[in-house]
């Protein structure tokens, strides 16, 4: 079990048009250090980019921030990634979102409604906590896949 | 600050490839539509998209080439994509764009398809 955290930054941002590449700088350079592959992530910035663009296109914030948190958790070795991001905004209810479908999205006017579908896809755990004082997308992501983070043995 | 998509085409005999450079976000998908419209006004009705250098896109930049494929669907020609990033080919399997599409690895694979 991944259960301390070896460390953590956090990040205040100020939300902004474009601004989604930007905020997951830190996380990739953190990503890299413990040793994360290029394509998990690749996958972790596809992820973090929905999760910040729909902070900057859905939170309404008053105060304009994206709050970025960045865990890697592990017993001693490095085994997790742990993202949140946050926004201090209106926040929304999941339950009464439609589960995005390719087949009716073709032939609807509007195709967008996608990109919790593919936070959820491309990280190993997702919880979105949303309420009238914001929504926290909490995102985590093994080191490797599978059996992640046992040691290979000499 | 994020650049925005470069985009060159190759029209060949049958098919126009449209080479992508950079960020598909909503700027650098009404580009690739805007131009994606002017090759089937030029009458082509297959179109390949060759994204060897884009290694990242986002939802609304997909969401208008959802648009562009409906519109191939309609007139029943042909858009295939080809030099996806595995990342890019996960999400477009997510989604389940993989049926309503053609995607190859490379663009020889593609051109043979799409020109049969
Ligand atoms: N941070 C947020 N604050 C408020 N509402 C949100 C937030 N994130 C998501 N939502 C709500 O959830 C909906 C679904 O989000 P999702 O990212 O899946 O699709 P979308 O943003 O509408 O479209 P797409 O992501 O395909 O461009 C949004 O339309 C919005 O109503
Ligand atoms: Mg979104």
């Amino acid at each position: 079990m991944a259960d301390s955290i070896l460390k953590e930054v956090a990040l205040t941002l100020d939300l902004a048009p474009d601004m989604e590449i930007e905020a997951c700088e830190k996380a990739c350079a953190v990503a890299e250090l413990m040793g994360m592959s290029a394509d998990r992530i690749d996958e972790v910035k596809m992820a973090m980019i929905e999760a910040c663009i729909n902070a900057i296109e859905h939170s309404e914030a008053a105060d304009s921030k994206l709050y970025v948190d960045i865990a890697v958790l592990g017993t001693q070795e490095p085994q997790e990634l742990r993202i949140t991001v946050s926004d201090r905004g209106v926040g929304f209810d999941r339950k009464k979102l439609v589960k995005p479908d390719i087949e009716q999205k073709l032939k609807s006017s509007s195709k967008r409604g996608w990109g919790l579908q593919i936070i959820e896809g491309l990280m190993d755990k997702v919880t979105v906590a949303s309420t009238g004082a914001g929504t926290s997308v909490i995102m985590t992501k093994t080191i490797a896949g599978g059996r992640a983070a046992s040691r290979v043995g000499s | 600050m994020t650049d925005s998509l470069k985009l060159s085409v190759d029209r060949r005999d049958g098919v126009a490839v449209l080479y992508t450079d950079g960020y598909i976000n909503n700027q650098g998908g009404e580009e690739i539509a805007k131009v994606a419209y002017e090759l089937l006004d030029e009458g082509y009705r297959n179109l390949l998209l060759n994204l060897s250098g884009t290694k990242i896109v986002n939802s609304i930049g997909i969401s208008i080439l959802i648009e562009i494929i409906e519109k191939m669907i309609d007139i029943k020609g042909k858009l295939a994509f080809c030099n996806l990033t595995p990342t890019i080919d996960k999400t477009f399997h997510i989604m389940g764009l993989a049926q309503y599409t053609s995607i190859f690895p490379s663009e020889d694979e593609a051109a043979e398809h799409l020109v049969d």
